[in-house]
């Protein structure tokens, strides 16, 4: 229990013993009876709930039902609430919304306007990526669409920027549950081995809202601004484990463009702006999306415990389902990729191709000198336990000539690298195969071939 | 009339103002329920261990079957669905007790700490399981014939077998189930309901109150989203909320946390139909057989009506000669399956349309090509001898079809020969990215199938100031009913629809009502309320045709001015001056559907006033590698006669569209081995995302006045553009035909999986 500040709707907030697993959500429709924020779903994958948070990085799109109260302490919140102006005015995304006929049923609606108004404050014009977090059931999104461009075409209003100056002179809280550095939360956390480090909560929001779970001892993350910090160098790139998914897609738009252009298709919009890279890896699930092509670039992870510090292949944390090689109060603290050049080919296959969970995802980073394969780093996710390497493709491709041939007696070893299970969303035998086919499409895009259907149009 | 005027509460949902039954403000000391639910798929309740949860924060009462003061039952119709199970439970998920206590969160928490005991028997879940059990609903299969089907199709010179299976979909409505009960005096209870079927509620409440019907009040001003899914589901909260408010005398309120509402709520049915048909070279149909399962569930609900609406749509927009369609109705332990937006239709449409793309694939012919070789005649060619006109499997004469002409445009303005050239092409030089395009029609019968459903009542008052207040039976789910009811009370009365006030769906204002469903809700009650509105426009005439000394026909209503002779009055002013003449300004209005009979048990009669028509083109891509797919371009042209909110109708259509490609395509329904439903949230369960909307999709209204006296002659919108999404199917087995030399017998939905699959079946390269 702690007090938090933070704006809602331009107004400073100050709440008093604030329950650690007590959602934004829950908070604005019970509390504060601002019902235009709608639960859809309460666990971050329709949209309903969303609302605009802004922080020094900016303002940014989040699911209010996963979103823990401590999560907001020294931001700004704005609701559906708070999108018109002071006297009524509608914002141009809520009048657009209303002439091209863009709400049905209208429950999905605040959260497409909220979406929508923030991303046009944020000058953003890919109307299918920002809506990605947005489930509407009704109009098949085409008018939804239609009120975006024409809204596009105007400027955002003055009362849609935050002045987050409003909170100086208000302590923004600080104790254990917000550690404010690396140091301090180092200390603390070696100390206290049991307790939960809560950063973007995107799965921890699971746990309370789905799970029922408590949070006996938390510890808020996103205060530690050098947990967040990326750096560029000449021999590698050095990543904050708080580093958003969004700041990572950016970073790798012109690094790595295939691992970008699978992180737009990782969670949403909404998911971005709150996931950490950190989260992501030391969760430990076998089909975080993150993991597989950081394998493939040989990344490492860098583990901190007190004033400790070991690193290791990122492969080699994890060690089994639910098991990874982390000590009891050692914490991830940053991953460095190598500088390298760009021969990464990421495949995520999903039911869905938006803000969908992977039924496979492999990455490619395959190194071809004169017609042979020099080098090949091969690592997937869904198809075992763990997010995994194919060592056995890797070892069949390698040294040998860039061809169908060796394609196909490379593909053969995917069985010897994984033995996948059926679930919900693919079958054992779906994962092993398209684990195969997509060693092919890594050799026919490579050769340029079009492969991908979401580059073809009518 | 047919304005494209926005939806009546655009702005309010823009703005968050639009209140939904969540929304609603409660007094303080509300109490919030929560199901437990069954953790088996089939047996016997042998005890309950409900001390934790008595015990748990915040719980004030915990309810079963025993407890209940009334009726235990919440069935649409059947007697067969307790609230809570007694001895037996029937589906992982069926509730079982209810823990009533101070916040939905703390009802939630304790629901789960129940521990049941049972005895397990075997649980029947596949279509396949229930064959082999006889485990059916209704003595045995129904069957509906014309002609002789057997002889004609072996007398036939082609003749094909076949199967496709096609799954369940959930309706994923934003808004979950909710319900708000308060106690009133004496007894009474008021209810706020998320229902497309408000005197159901009232119905079902009464019963487990003990009360009539006149005790129970039901209002519903809005839902979000309904597509079906609140016809008869919504039964349980309401039925909970009010018997524990009744026994805590406090208000109480239910919504489902989207997972539980998953797990307990029937979803569309799953269908398997097979097919064996004679056909000649040119494709045409001499004789067909259908079988249809449908895959019902634990309950009756409306799975009987619904296999009925599949069987009735087993022609979809074709002659079938000779025919003979059997239906099994099968009982399973999942979850009770329920009315979906087309309600047995899209089934029944999409077995015919399998049928017919099969015939051209084996003879090699143009699938659109074989479909204008089997379409019913136009109306417009049918010669005055009744003999000649063509009659439906169920015998109805189909007089109206426009079929023809409106899929001869659509080809045209779509250049769907040019393009489907351009598809053999990009096939023939790209191994990996194979595309395919297919046009589907649709016919869809309107009218409730059980008669007695076809009518409507309104209530309308003009108050002394000019101002309107209507009134209707019909609920809005965000299609827009309400927007167009108020079209029409505006026209009557030829004034601004914004003075005419659009007010909450109420039990105690139109008594009687049937469910918003079968696309009838602006069918029926506009003209209820057009009748209502034209009784006092005639008294208002009336008076001001006293006053002036004339005929009520000499007065007129234009604009928003009432003119007699020479002289002008504001609406306000004739209503001030009807009043002042002691003329009631009050008046209800009723419509019954005419024209219809239907003889249920024999499969012959009339059961629809009248068909609505349209047609669709999808072209798609997909990567044989992965059976990943998009929709690339999708071209509509949908026969609503005379729209009475071209916008509306509009939405409707692009969004039934994106509804039933989804069905199609990436809404896949996982059931384990136990019976547990592993797709329980969006996370799992995915529903079409903005991206997946077609890049080109075009949408247009078909002009084409409704033969039949509607409502100023428009068509009903709702259902019949869902049936567009099979074009998208069709496209993907289309692409599918460049993978091999046999017919790729797609099943629903087609997910990559699926794809990829038959892909490779398709290439030989299954292993």
């Amino acid at each position: 229990m702690t007090d938090i500040v933070f704006l809602l709707n331009g107004e400073a907030q100050r709440l008093s013993n604030v329950s650690p697993t007590h959602t934004l959500l829950d908070w604005l429709r019970e509390t504060r009876h601002l019902t235009g924020t709608k639960e859809g779903c309460n666990e971050g994958d329709c949209g309903a709930c969303t609302v605009m948070v802004t922080d020094n990085s900016g303002a940014h799109a989040m699911n209010a039902c996963i979103l823990l109260l401590p999560q907001l302490n020294g931001k700004a919140v704005r609701t559906i609430e708070g999108m018109s102006g002071p006297d009524g005015t509608l914002h141009p995304v809520q009048q657009e919304m209303v002439e091209k006929h863009g709400s049905q049923c209208g429950f999905c609606t605040p959260g497409i306007v909220v979406s929508l108004a923030t991303a046009h404050l944020n000058g953003e014009t890919n109307h299918d990526d920002v809506l990605a977090g947005n489930l509407c059931r009704c109009t098949g999104y085409a008018p939804i669409i239609r009120a975006a461009e024409a809204a596009s075409q105007t400027s955002a209003p003055e009362w849609m920027k935050e002045d987050l100056s409003a909170l100086d002179g208000i302590a923004v809280a600080t104790s254990p549950f917000f550690p404010q550095t690396t140091d301090a939360l180092a200390t603390w956390y070696s100390q206290n081995p049991d307790a939960t480090l809560v950063a973007g909560a995107t799965d921890i929001g699971l746990w309370v809202t789905k799970q029922l779970r408590e949070l006996p001892k938390p510890a808020f993350l996103n205060g530690i601004e050098d947990l967040r910090q990326t750096e560029t160098g000449p021999e590698e790139i050095r990543l904050g484990a708080g580093v958003t998914l969004r700041e990572l897609g950016r970073l790798m738009a012109d690094l790595h463009p295939s691992f970008a252009a699978m992180i737009r298709r990782f969670g949403s919009v909404q998911v971005r702006n709150a996931a950490t890279l950190g989260g992501n890896i030391a969760n430990g699930s076998p089909i975080g999306d993150t993991p597989p092509p950081l394998i493939a670039l040989g990344a490492r992870l860098h583990l901190r415990k007190g004033d400790r510090l070991r690193d290791m292949p990122l492969e080699d944390f994890f060690v089994d389902y639910g098991k990874q090689d982390r000590k009891p109060g050692e914490f991830l603290q940053a991953v460095t990729i190598p500088r390298q050049p760009d021969n990464l080919r990421v495949y995520k296959v999903s039911k869905r191709f938006d803000q969908d969970i992977s039924a496979l995802c492999g990455a490619f980073n395959i190194s071809v000198v004169n017609g042979v394969v020099s080098a090949a780093r091969i690592a997937f996710g869904g198809m075992a336990a763990i997010p995994k390497r194919a060592r056995h493709v890797e070892k069949a491709l390698t040294d040998r000539p860039w061809t169908q041939e060796t394609i196909a007696t490379a593909a053969a070893q995917f069985a010897r690298d994984f033995t996948p299970l059926s679930d919900m969303r693919a079958s054992a035998d779906y994962r092993l195969i398209t684990a195969q086919n997509l060693l092919r499409r890594c050799f026919e895009e490579m050769n340029g071939m079009p492969v991908n259907v979401l580059e073809v149009q009518a | 009339m047919s304005r494209p005027l926005p939806h009546d509460a655009a702005s309010l949902h823009v703005t968050g103002k639009a209140r939904y039954v969540d929304d609603i403000p409660t007094p303080a000391d509300c109490l919030h329920l929560a199901f437990g639910l069954s953790e088996i798929a089939h047996g016997d309740i042998d005890s309950l261990d409900l001390d934790a949860v008595r015990r748990a924060p915040g719980v004030v009462r915990v309810l079963t079957a025993g407890d209940l003061p009334g009726s235990n039952d919440v069935s649409p119709a059947a007697g067969d669905e307790p609230l809570l199970a007694a001895d037996t439970v029937h589906y992982i998920g069926q509730p079982v007790f209810a823990v009533v206590a101070t916040s939905h969160l703390a009802a939630r928490k304790a629901a789960r700490l129940g521990r049941i005991s049972y005895t397990e028997r075997k649980a029947v879940l596949s279509i396949d399981d229930a064959l082999a059990a006889n485990s059916r609903f209704e003595n045995g299969p129904i069957v509906w014939s014309k002609g002789d089907a057997p002889r004609a199709i072996k007398a036939a010179p082609r003749r094909l077998r076949g199967r496709i299976e096609m799954g369940g979909q959930e309706h994923f409505y934003l808004e979950g189930q909710c319900a708000l009960a308060l106690p009133q005096e004496n007894g009474d209870m008021v209810v706020h309901s998320s229902t497309q079927h408000p005197t159901e509620i009232q119905h079902k409440v009464a019963e487990a109150l003990n009360l009539p019907m006149s005790g129970v009040r039901v209002e519903v001003r809005r839902m979000g989203g309904g597509f079906g899914g609140k016809e008869s589901q919504g039964n349980a909260l309401a039925v909970a909320c009010a018997v524990a408010a009744r026994m805590t005398g406090q208000p109480c309120k239910m919504r489902y946390d989207r997972d539980d509402d998953m797990t307990i709520t029937g979803k569309r049915h799953d269908f398997r139909i097979d097919y064996h048909v004679g056909f000649d070279d040119q494709g045409q149909i001499l004789g067909i057989e259908f079988t249809q399962f449908a895959r019902c569930g634990w309950a009756m609900d409306l799975s009987l009506p619904v296999a009925d609406r599949a069987m009735l749509h087993a022609d979809n927009a074709y002659f079938l000669p000779d025919v003979s369609i059997t239906s099994h109705r099968l009982r399973t332990n999942t979850q009770s399956a329920t009315a979906f937006r087309g309600f047995g239709g899209p089934q029944g449409i999409l077995g015919i349309e399998r049928v017919i793309d099969h015939i051209a694939h084996d003879l090699g012919l143009d699938p659109l090509l074989v479909r204008q070789n089997n379409f019913y005649a136009s109306g417009g060619d049918i010669s005055a001898i009744r003999k000649d006109v063509q009659t439906t499997p169920y015998h109805q004469p189909v007089e109206d079809s426009v079929i023809r002409e409106l899929v001869q445009e659509l080809s045209e303005s779509a250049g769907y020969a040019a393009r489907r050239e351009a598809v053999r092409q990009w096939n023939a030089t790209h191994p990996l990215l194979k595309k395919g395009i297919a046009l589907t029609p649709v016919k869809f019968g309107i009218s409730f199938t059980l008669t007695h459903l076809n009518q409507a009542g309104a209530l309308v008052h003009v108050y002394q100031d000019g101002s309107v207040y209507l009134n209707h039976g019909g609920t809005e789910m965000g299609q827009g009913l309400f927007q167009k009811v108020a079209q029409v009370a505006a026209t009557v009365f030829s004034i601004d629809p914004a003075q005419v006030k659009i007010t909450a769906t109420d039990t105690g204002k139109v008594p009687n009502t049937s469910a918003t469903a079968a696309s009838s809700g602006s069918d029926l009650n506009g003209m209820a309320v057009k009748a209502a509105c034209e009784v006092l426009r005639d008294r208002m005439a009336e008076v001001l045709a006293g006053r002036h000394q004339t005929e009520a026909a000499n007065v007129r209503f234009d604009a928003g001015r009432v003119l007699v002779g020479n002289k002008v009055y504001s609406f306000a002013e004739v209503a001030k001056i009807t009043y002042e003449s002691r003329v009631s300004l009050s008046a209800t209005g009723f419509y019954e559907t005419p024209c219809i009979s239907w003889d249920r048990l024999r499969g012959t009669g009339r059961p629809f006033y009248y068909f609505a028509y349209g047609a669709a083109i999808s072209e798609v891509v997909l990567d044989v590698l992965t059976g990943e797919n998009r929709l690339l371009r999708v071209d509509i042209l949908h026969d609503v006669g005379n729209s009475l909110n071209p916008a509306l109708d509009i939405g409707q259509i692009e969004g039934g569209f994106v509804q039933g490609a989804g069905w199609l395509t990436t809404e896949e329904l996982v059931w384990d081995e136990t019976g547990r439903l592993r797709t329980h949230a969006p996370s799992t369960y995915k529903i079409p995302a903005c991206s997946d909307r077609p890049d080109i999709f075009n949408t247009a209204l078909y002009d084409n006045e409704n033969r039949a006296e509607t409502i100023y002659r428009s068509k009903a919108v709702g259902e019949p553009p869902f049936m567009h999404g099979i074009s998208s199917f069709l496209a993907l087995s289309d692409a599918l035909t460049a993978c091999g030399e046999t017919y790729p017998a797609l099943d629903a939905p087609a997910t990559a999986e699926r794809i990829m699959t038959t892909a490779r079946r398709l290439a030989g390269d299954e292993t």
